[in-house]
Protein backbone atom coordinates (compact mmCIF):
# COMPACT_ATOMS: atom_id res chain seq x y z
CA UNK A 1 0.00 0.00 0.00
CA UNK A 2 0.64 3.68 -0.46
CA UNK A 3 1.18 5.64 2.78
CA UNK A 4 2.22 9.33 3.18
CA UNK A 5 2.52 11.62 6.00
CA UNK A 6 4.56 14.82 6.87
CA UNK A 7 8.09 14.21 8.04
CA UNK A 8 10.64 16.97 9.36
CA UNK A 9 7.93 19.52 7.51
CA UNK A 10 8.06 17.86 4.51
CA UNK A 11 5.47 15.47 2.22
CA UNK A 12 6.72 11.97 2.43
CA UNK A 13 5.13 9.04 0.55
CA UNK A 14 6.13 5.70 0.56
CA UNK A 15 5.07 2.96 -2.18
CA UNK A 16 4.62 -0.89 -1.58
CA UNK A 17 4.44 -0.79 2.23
CA UNK A 18 3.23 -3.95 3.92
CA UNK A 19 0.24 -4.00 5.91
CA UNK A 20 1.67 -4.78 9.09
CA UNK A 21 4.97 -2.44 8.38
CA UNK A 22 6.17 -0.44 11.02
CA UNK A 23 6.44 3.47 11.27
CA UNK A 24 10.39 2.67 11.88
CA UNK A 25 10.98 0.22 9.27
CA UNK A 26 9.54 3.24 6.36
CA UNK A 27 11.65 6.01 7.96
CA UNK A 28 15.10 4.27 8.20
CA UNK A 29 14.54 1.91 4.66
CA UNK A 30 11.70 3.82 2.38
CA UNK A 31 12.49 7.58 3.15
CA UNK A 32 16.51 7.54 3.91
CA UNK A 33 15.90 8.40 7.90
CA UNK A 34 18.27 6.25 9.48
CA UNK A 35 18.60 8.26 12.47
CA UNK A 36 15.87 6.51 14.72
CA UNK A 37 17.44 3.23 15.47
CA UNK A 38 16.22 -0.18 15.19
CA UNK A 39 17.34 -2.36 18.10
CA UNK A 40 14.50 -4.46 19.82
CA UNK A 41 11.19 -4.17 17.84
CA UNK A 42 9.35 -4.62 20.86
CA UNK A 43 9.30 -1.33 22.41
CA UNK A 44 11.99 -1.67 25.26
CA UNK A 45 14.67 0.23 24.38
CA UNK A 46 13.35 3.05 22.94
CA UNK A 47 16.21 3.98 20.37
CA UNK A 48 13.35 4.43 17.57
CA UNK A 49 11.28 7.31 19.47
CA UNK A 50 10.10 9.74 17.32
CA UNK A 51 7.20 12.20 18.04
CA UNK A 52 4.06 11.55 16.32
CA UNK A 53 2.05 14.22 16.02
CA UNK A 54 4.04 16.11 18.77
CA UNK A 55 4.04 12.88 20.95
CA UNK A 56 6.70 10.96 21.69
CA UNK A 57 6.25 7.31 20.84
CA UNK A 58 8.32 4.04 19.72
CA UNK A 59 8.17 4.04 16.41
CA UNK A 60 8.58 0.04 15.88
CA UNK A 61 5.19 -0.32 17.47
CA UNK A 62 3.53 2.22 15.06
CA UNK A 63 2.04 0.22 11.98
CA UNK A 64 2.83 2.64 9.49
CA UNK A 65 -0.57 2.97 8.08
CA UNK A 66 -1.22 4.58 11.04
CA UNK A 67 0.92 7.28 10.50
CA UNK A 68 -1.17 8.29 7.34
CA UNK A 69 -1.75 12.10 6.88
CA UNK A 70 -0.28 12.45 10.78
CA UNK A 71 3.34 14.67 11.12
CA UNK A 72 6.55 13.11 12.19
CA UNK A 73 9.34 14.41 13.41
CA UNK A 74 12.65 12.01 14.27
CA UNK A 75 16.00 13.38 15.80
CA UNK A 76 16.80 14.76 12.35
CA UNK A 77 14.17 17.28 12.58
CA UNK A 78 15.42 18.45 15.91
CA UNK A 79 18.18 20.84 14.87
CA UNK A 80 17.66 23.71 12.63
CA UNK A 81 19.59 23.82 9.85
CA UNK A 82 23.35 23.74 10.75
CA UNK A 83 22.23 24.87 14.53
CA UNK A 84 21.91 21.79 16.74
CA UNK A 85 18.78 22.00 19.15
CA UNK A 86 19.52 22.87 22.75
CA UNK A 87 19.64 19.16 23.79
CA UNK A 88 21.71 18.11 21.05
CA UNK A 89 24.70 20.53 22.28
CA UNK A 90 24.27 19.49 25.64
CA UNK A 91 24.60 15.92 24.43
CA UNK A 92 28.00 16.94 22.90
CA UNK A 93 29.10 19.03 26.20
CA UNK A 94 28.27 16.85 28.77
CA UNK A 95 30.09 13.57 27.01
CA UNK A 96 26.74 12.15 27.05
CA UNK A 97 27.64 10.48 23.33
CA UNK A 98 29.45 7.09 23.61
CA UNK A 99 28.78 4.60 20.48
CA UNK A 100 25.51 6.71 19.76
CA UNK A 101 23.40 3.65 19.34
CA UNK A 102 20.45 5.20 21.90
CA UNK A 103 21.06 9.11 21.75
CA UNK A 104 18.39 9.39 18.92
CA UNK A 105 15.74 8.28 20.86
CA UNK A 106 17.32 9.95 24.01
CA UNK A 107 17.44 12.83 22.74
CA UNK A 108 13.80 13.19 21.12
CA UNK A 109 12.27 11.73 24.80
CA UNK A 110 14.78 14.01 26.61
CA UNK A 111 13.07 17.43 23.86
CA UNK A 112 10.07 16.57 25.01
CA UNK A 113 10.49 16.38 28.41
CA UNK A 114 12.31 20.18 28.15
CA UNK A 115 9.58 21.27 26.59
CA UNK A 116 6.91 20.27 28.68
CA UNK A 117 8.77 20.89 31.84
CA UNK A 118 11.57 23.40 31.93
CA UNK A 119 12.95 22.81 35.37
CA UNK A 120 12.80 19.03 35.62
CA UNK A 121 13.65 17.25 39.15
CA UNK A 122 16.04 14.42 38.57
CA UNK A 123 13.28 12.64 39.53
CA UNK A 124 10.89 13.90 36.51
CA UNK A 125 14.16 13.52 34.13
CA UNK A 126 14.86 9.18 35.62
CA UNK A 127 10.93 8.92 35.06
CA UNK A 128 10.75 10.63 31.07
CA UNK A 129 13.60 8.52 30.00
CA UNK A 130 12.70 5.48 32.31
CA UNK A 131 12.11 3.40 28.49
CA UNK A 132 15.35 4.29 26.86
CA UNK A 133 18.03 1.87 27.96
CA UNK A 134 21.51 3.20 27.31
CA UNK A 135 24.47 0.47 27.32
CA UNK A 136 28.03 2.49 27.60
CA UNK A 137 27.84 5.57 29.50
CA UNK A 138 25.58 4.44 32.84
CA UNK A 139 23.32 7.96 32.35
CA UNK A 140 24.78 10.06 34.34
CA UNK A 141 26.14 12.32 31.53
CA UNK A 142 23.09 11.60 29.99
CA UNK A 143 21.31 13.32 33.45
CA UNK A 144 23.65 16.18 33.38
CA UNK A 145 22.83 16.63 29.77
CA UNK A 146 18.83 17.18 30.25
CA UNK A 147 19.78 19.08 33.08
CA UNK A 148 22.14 21.63 31.18
CA UNK A 149 19.53 21.54 28.30
CA UNK A 150 17.07 22.40 31.00
CA UNK A 151 19.06 24.94 32.76
CA UNK A 152 20.12 27.13 29.31
CA UNK A 153 16.57 26.74 28.07
CA UNK A 154 15.44 28.52 31.18
CA UNK A 155 17.98 30.85 30.75
CA UNK A 156 16.55 32.29 27.32
CA UNK B 1 -2.59 -8.20 4.72
CA UNK B 2 -5.45 -5.82 4.24
CA UNK B 3 -5.10 -2.42 6.13
CA UNK B 4 -8.65 -1.41 7.49
CA UNK B 5 -9.27 2.25 8.25
CA UNK B 6 -12.43 3.07 9.51
CA UNK B 7 -13.66 6.50 10.33
CA UNK B 8 -16.40 5.74 12.57
CA UNK B 9 -17.39 3.67 14.86
CA UNK B 10 -20.23 2.59 12.55
CA UNK B 11 -17.71 1.69 9.72
CA UNK B 12 -15.64 0.11 12.49
CA UNK B 13 -18.31 -2.40 13.45
CA UNK B 14 -18.96 -2.95 9.64
CA UNK B 15 -15.37 -3.59 8.67
CA UNK B 16 -15.41 -6.41 11.90
CA UNK B 17 -18.51 -7.74 10.87
CA UNK B 18 -17.42 -8.55 7.25
CA UNK B 19 -13.98 -9.79 8.76
CA UNK B 20 -14.30 -11.17 11.93
CA UNK B 21 -10.90 -12.63 11.42
CA UNK B 22 -9.69 -8.85 11.59
CA UNK B 23 -6.74 -8.32 14.24
CA UNK B 24 -7.64 -4.54 15.52
CA UNK B 25 -5.32 -2.13 16.52
CA UNK B 26 -5.19 0.89 18.54
CA UNK B 27 -1.95 1.96 20.30
CA UNK B 28 0.10 -0.94 18.44
CA UNK B 29 2.10 -1.45 21.85
CA UNK B 30 1.32 -5.38 21.79
CA UNK B 31 -0.30 -6.07 18.06
CA UNK B 32 3.13 -4.74 16.33
CA UNK B 33 5.45 -7.30 18.41
CA UNK B 34 3.64 -9.60 17.48
CA UNK B 35 3.86 -8.68 13.37
CA UNK B 36 7.88 -7.34 14.02
CA UNK B 37 8.28 -10.79 15.18
CA UNK B 38 6.58 -12.73 13.17
CA UNK B 39 4.07 -14.19 15.72
CA UNK B 40 1.34 -13.54 13.96
CA UNK B 41 -0.55 -12.58 10.52
CA UNK B 42 -3.43 -11.81 10.01
CA UNK B 43 -5.24 -11.64 7.16
CA UNK B 44 -7.01 -8.33 7.89
CA UNK B 45 -5.47 -5.48 10.68
CA UNK B 46 -8.37 -3.02 11.64
CA UNK B 47 -6.92 0.48 13.17
CA UNK B 48 -9.23 2.23 15.32
CA UNK B 49 -6.86 4.97 15.57
CA UNK B 50 -9.21 6.99 13.59
CA UNK B 51 -11.92 5.92 15.54
CA UNK B 52 -12.82 9.91 17.74
CA UNK B 53 -15.69 8.01 19.61
CA UNK B 54 -13.00 5.75 21.18
CA UNK B 55 -10.83 8.12 22.64
CA UNK B 56 -13.30 10.67 24.93
CA UNK B 57 -14.63 9.79 28.27
CA UNK B 58 -18.59 10.75 29.75
CA UNK B 59 -20.20 10.58 32.82
CA UNK B 60 -22.91 8.45 32.67
CA UNK B 61 -24.95 8.69 35.57
CA UNK B 62 -23.12 7.64 38.48
CA UNK B 63 -20.03 6.51 36.54
CA UNK B 64 -17.66 7.01 33.95
CA UNK B 65 -17.76 5.54 30.74
CA UNK B 66 -14.02 5.68 28.91
CA UNK B 67 -13.68 4.35 25.63
CA UNK B 68 -11.39 1.90 24.59
CA UNK B 69 -8.96 4.60 22.79
CA UNK B 70 -7.66 6.51 25.94
CA UNK B 71 -4.48 6.17 26.21
CA UNK B 72 -2.65 5.34 29.41
CA UNK B 73 -1.19 8.93 29.81
CA UNK B 74 -4.48 10.12 29.84
CA UNK B 75 -5.94 8.12 32.11
CA UNK B 76 -2.96 9.33 34.03
CA UNK B 77 -2.92 12.88 33.87
CA UNK B 78 -7.33 13.34 32.90
CA UNK B 79 -8.89 10.28 35.13
CA UNK B 80 -6.66 9.67 38.01
CA UNK B 81 -8.77 11.71 40.27
CA UNK B 82 -11.71 9.77 39.96
CA UNK B 83 -9.85 6.16 39.03
CA UNK B 84 -6.97 6.21 41.63
CA UNK B 85 -6.34 2.53 41.44
CA UNK B 86 -5.84 2.38 37.81
CA UNK B 87 -3.82 5.49 36.92
CA UNK B 88 -1.70 3.80 40.15
CA UNK B 89 -1.92 0.77 37.38
CA UNK B 90 -0.85 2.94 34.39
CA UNK B 91 1.81 4.55 35.83
CA UNK B 92 3.54 0.78 35.80
CA UNK B 93 2.83 -0.18 32.27
CA UNK B 94 6.05 0.20 30.23
CA UNK B 95 7.80 3.78 29.63
CA UNK B 96 6.36 6.72 28.88
CA UNK B 97 6.20 6.34 25.13
CA UNK B 98 4.17 3.07 25.59
CA UNK B 99 2.22 4.95 28.07
CA UNK B 100 1.52 7.30 25.24
CA UNK B 101 -0.29 4.60 23.07
CA UNK B 102 -0.94 2.13 24.47
CA UNK B 103 -4.51 2.06 25.87
CA UNK B 104 -7.55 -0.14 28.46
CA UNK B 105 -8.97 -1.36 25.61
CA UNK B 106 -6.23 -2.79 24.28
CA UNK B 107 -4.85 -4.23 27.39
CA UNK B 108 -8.85 -5.89 27.36
CA UNK B 109 -8.53 -7.07 23.98
CA UNK B 110 -4.93 -8.93 24.56
CA UNK B 111 -6.06 -10.51 27.92
CA UNK B 112 -3.08 -11.38 28.90
CA UNK B 113 -3.10 -12.61 32.76
CA UNK B 114 -0.21 -10.30 33.17
CA UNK B 115 -2.17 -7.44 32.21
CA UNK B 116 -1.44 -4.05 34.51
CA UNK B 117 -5.27 -2.97 34.16
CA UNK B 118 -7.08 -5.95 34.84
CA UNK B 119 -6.34 -5.86 39.11
CA UNK B 120 -7.82 -1.98 39.24
CA UNK B 121 -10.71 -2.74 36.52
CA UNK B 122 -11.84 -5.88 38.61
CA UNK B 123 -11.55 -4.30 42.33
CA UNK B 124 -13.55 -1.43 40.56
CA UNK B 125 -16.61 -3.68 39.80
CA UNK B 126 -15.85 -2.52 36.30
CA UNK B 127 -18.09 -3.81 33.53
CA UNK B 128 -17.12 -3.68 29.68
CA UNK B 129 -18.92 -2.38 26.83
CA UNK B 130 -18.55 -4.02 23.80
CA UNK B 131 -20.42 -3.90 20.23
CA UNK B 132 -21.13 -5.68 16.95
CA UNK B 133 -24.01 -5.54 14.40
CA UNK B 134 -25.87 -7.79 16.61
CA UNK B 135 -26.04 -5.19 19.66
CA UNK B 136 -24.04 -4.27 22.81
CA UNK B 137 -23.30 -6.52 25.63
CA UNK B 138 -21.99 -5.22 28.59
CA UNK B 139 -19.66 -7.83 30.39
CA UNK B 140 -18.69 -7.48 34.01
CA UNK B 141 -14.65 -7.53 33.92
CA UNK B 142 -15.52 -10.64 36.43
CA UNK B 143 -16.91 -12.23 33.16
CA UNK B 144 -14.51 -10.93 30.79
CA UNK B 145 -11.56 -13.06 31.29
CA UNK B 146 -12.22 -16.74 30.43
CA UNK B 147 -8.66 -18.02 30.17
CA UNK B 148 -5.09 -17.38 29.06
CA UNK B 149 -5.46 -14.33 26.67
CA UNK B 150 -8.91 -15.61 26.44
CA UNK B 151 -11.81 -12.93 26.73
CA UNK B 152 -15.68 -13.27 26.50
CA UNK B 153 -15.00 -11.56 23.13
CA UNK B 154 -16.80 -12.93 20.26
CA UNK B 155 -15.26 -12.76 16.79
CA UNK B 156 -17.47 -9.86 15.57
CA UNK B 157 -17.07 -7.44 18.66
CA UNK B 158 -15.39 -4.78 19.46
CA UNK B 159 -14.47 -3.19 23.10
CA UNK B 160 -16.50 0.12 22.96
CA UNK B 161 -15.79 1.63 26.12
CA UNK B 162 -15.15 0.28 30.12
CA UNK B 163 -17.46 1.88 33.06
CA UNK B 164 -16.48 2.37 36.41
CA UNK B 165 -17.35 4.58 38.98
CA UNK B 166 -15.80 7.09 40.54
CA UNK B 167 -13.41 5.74 43.77
CA UNK B 168 -15.96 5.61 46.54
CA UNK B 169 -12.82 5.02 48.87
CA UNK B 170 -9.19 4.45 49.25
CA UNK B 171 -7.89 2.30 45.81
CA UNK B 172 -4.31 1.03 45.40
CA UNK B 173 -2.49 -0.53 43.35
CA UNK B 174 0.85 -2.59 43.64
CA UNK B 175 3.14 -4.86 41.52
CA UNK B 176 6.39 -7.20 42.03
CA UNK B 177 8.91 -6.59 39.08
CA UNK B 178 12.31 -6.80 38.75
CA UNK B 179 12.92 -3.07 38.33
CA UNK B 180 10.90 0.29 37.99
CA UNK B 181 9.94 0.73 34.58
CA UNK B 182 9.47 -1.83 31.73
CA UNK B 183 8.61 -4.66 33.24
CA UNK B 184 5.60 -7.33 33.41
CA UNK B 185 4.45 -8.55 36.72
CA UNK B 186 5.55 -11.13 38.09
CA UNK B 187 2.33 -10.57 39.87
CA UNK B 188 0.19 -7.31 41.00
CA UNK B 189 -2.97 -6.78 43.30
CA UNK B 190 -5.46 -4.49 43.38
CA UNK B 191 -7.58 -2.96 46.32
CA UNK B 192 -10.82 -0.94 45.87
CA UNK B 193 -12.49 0.39 49.19
CA UNK B 194 -16.18 0.83 49.82
CA UNK B 195 -16.24 2.81 52.84
CA UNK B 196 -20.56 3.51 52.65
CA UNK B 197 -21.44 -0.34 51.34
CA UNK B 198 -18.60 -1.94 53.96
CA UNK B 199 -17.05 -3.99 51.40
CA UNK B 200 -13.68 -3.80 49.74
CA UNK B 201 -12.88 -5.56 46.41
CA UNK B 202 -9.97 -6.64 45.33
CA UNK B 203 -7.99 -8.11 42.21
CA UNK B 204 -5.22 -10.20 41.27
CA UNK B 205 -3.08 -9.79 38.28
CA UNK B 206 -0.08 -12.30 37.10
CA UNK B 207 -0.63 -15.37 38.97
CA UNK B 208 -3.47 -17.58 37.73
CA UNK B 209 -4.85 -18.11 34.12
CA UNK B 210 -6.85 -15.27 34.33
CA UNK B 211 -7.33 -11.84 36.40
CA UNK B 212 -9.31 -12.62 38.96
CA UNK B 213 -11.05 -11.33 42.36
CA UNK B 214 -10.45 -12.99 45.79
CA UNK B 215 -13.74 -13.56 46.54
CA UNK B 216 -14.02 -15.28 50.27
CA UNK B 217 -10.74 -12.29 51.01
CA UNK B 218 -13.72 -10.22 49.84
CA UNK B 219 -16.20 -11.96 51.79
CA UNK B 220 -13.81 -12.23 54.87
CA UNK B 221 -13.08 -8.40 55.18
CA UNK B 222 -17.03 -7.99 54.94
CA UNK B 223 -17.25 -10.06 58.14
CA UNK B 224 -14.48 -8.75 60.10
CA UNK B 225 -13.45 -5.45 59.51
CA UNK B 226 -14.92 -2.83 61.88
CA UNK B 227 -14.94 0.29 59.94
CA UNK B 228 -14.62 2.67 62.64
CA UNK B 229 -11.46 1.44 64.46
CA UNK B 230 -7.48 1.02 63.32
CA UNK B 231 -6.96 -2.41 61.39
CA UNK B 232 -6.11 -5.28 63.16
CA UNK B 233 -3.03 -6.65 62.14
CA UNK B 234 -4.70 -10.54 62.36
CA UNK B 235 -7.20 -9.31 59.93
CA UNK B 236 -4.61 -7.75 57.90
CA UNK B 237 -2.62 -11.03 58.06
CA UNK B 238 -5.51 -13.19 57.41
CA UNK B 239 -6.73 -10.97 54.17
CA UNK B 240 -3.08 -11.30 52.65
CA UNK B 241 -3.50 -15.49 53.55
CA UNK B 242 -6.75 -15.81 51.31
CA UNK B 243 -5.39 -13.39 48.88
CA UNK B 244 -2.83 -15.83 48.40
CA UNK B 245 -5.08 -18.82 48.60
CA UNK B 246 -7.19 -17.45 45.93
CA UNK B 247 -4.54 -17.58 43.04
CA UNK B 248 -3.67 -20.35 41.01
CA UNK B 249 0.15 -19.41 39.39
CA UNK B 250 2.86 -21.21 38.09
CA UNK B 251 6.44 -21.26 37.65
CA UNK B 252 7.98 -19.46 35.06
CA UNK B 253 10.68 -17.16 33.75
CA UNK B 254 9.43 -13.93 36.08
CA UNK B 255 8.98 -16.39 38.84
CA UNK B 256 7.58 -19.58 40.87
CA UNK B 257 4.34 -19.73 42.44
CA UNK B 258 5.50 -20.26 45.91
CA UNK B 259 6.97 -16.30 45.25
CA UNK B 260 3.78 -15.45 43.80
CA UNK B 261 1.63 -17.00 46.10
CA UNK B 262 4.11 -15.41 49.47
CA UNK B 263 4.23 -11.52 47.37
CA UNK B 264 0.27 -11.65 46.79
CA UNK B 265 -0.26 -12.19 50.75
CA UNK B 266 2.28 -9.01 51.29
CA UNK B 267 1.30 -7.17 48.98
CA UNK B 268 -2.36 -7.10 50.15
CA UNK B 269 -1.39 -6.77 53.61
CA UNK B 270 0.33 -3.64 52.39
CA UNK B 271 -2.78 -2.18 50.39
CA UNK B 272 -4.96 -3.06 53.04
CA UNK B 273 -2.80 -1.05 55.75
CA UNK B 274 -2.14 2.03 53.13
CA UNK B 275 -5.84 1.91 52.40
CA UNK B 276 -6.97 1.77 55.59
CA UNK B 277 -4.46 4.70 56.84
CA UNK B 278 -6.63 7.03 54.17
CA UNK B 279 -9.76 5.38 55.47
CA UNK B 280 -9.44 6.45 58.73
CA UNK B 281 -7.43 9.85 58.18
CA UNK B 282 -10.63 10.86 56.30
CA UNK B 283 -8.93 11.65 52.44
CA UNK B 284 -11.64 8.72 50.58
CA UNK B 285 -8.58 8.92 48.50
CA UNK B 286 -5.12 7.21 47.43
CA UNK B 287 -2.60 9.75 48.22
CA UNK B 288 0.57 7.40 47.44
CA UNK B 289 2.06 6.14 44.06
CA UNK B 290 2.32 2.74 43.11
CA UNK B 291 5.08 0.55 44.56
Amino acid sequence: MRVSFIVNGASETADDVWEGESLLYVLRERMGLPGSKNACEQGECGSCTVYLDGTPVCACLVAAGQAEGRQVRTVEGLAEGDRLAPIQEAFVEAGAVQCGFCTPGLLVQAHDLIERRPDPSDAEIREALAGNLCRCTGYEKILDAVRLAARRKAAI
Amino acid sequence: MEFLQPATWEEALDAKAEHPGAVPIQGGTDVMVELNFDMRRPAVLLDLGRVTELTGWDPAGDRLRVGAGVPYATVIDALGDRLPGLAQAARTVGSPQIRNRGTVGGNLGAASPAGDSHPPLLAGDAVIEVESRRGIRMIAATDFYRGVKRSALEPDELIRAFWMAPAAGPQYFSKIGTRNAMVIAVCSFAIALYPEERRVGTGIGSAAPTPLRATAAEEFLARELDWDAPLDEAVAREFGALVAAAAAPIDDVRGTAGYRRHALSVMARRTLTWAWRDHLGGTGRSGRGAA
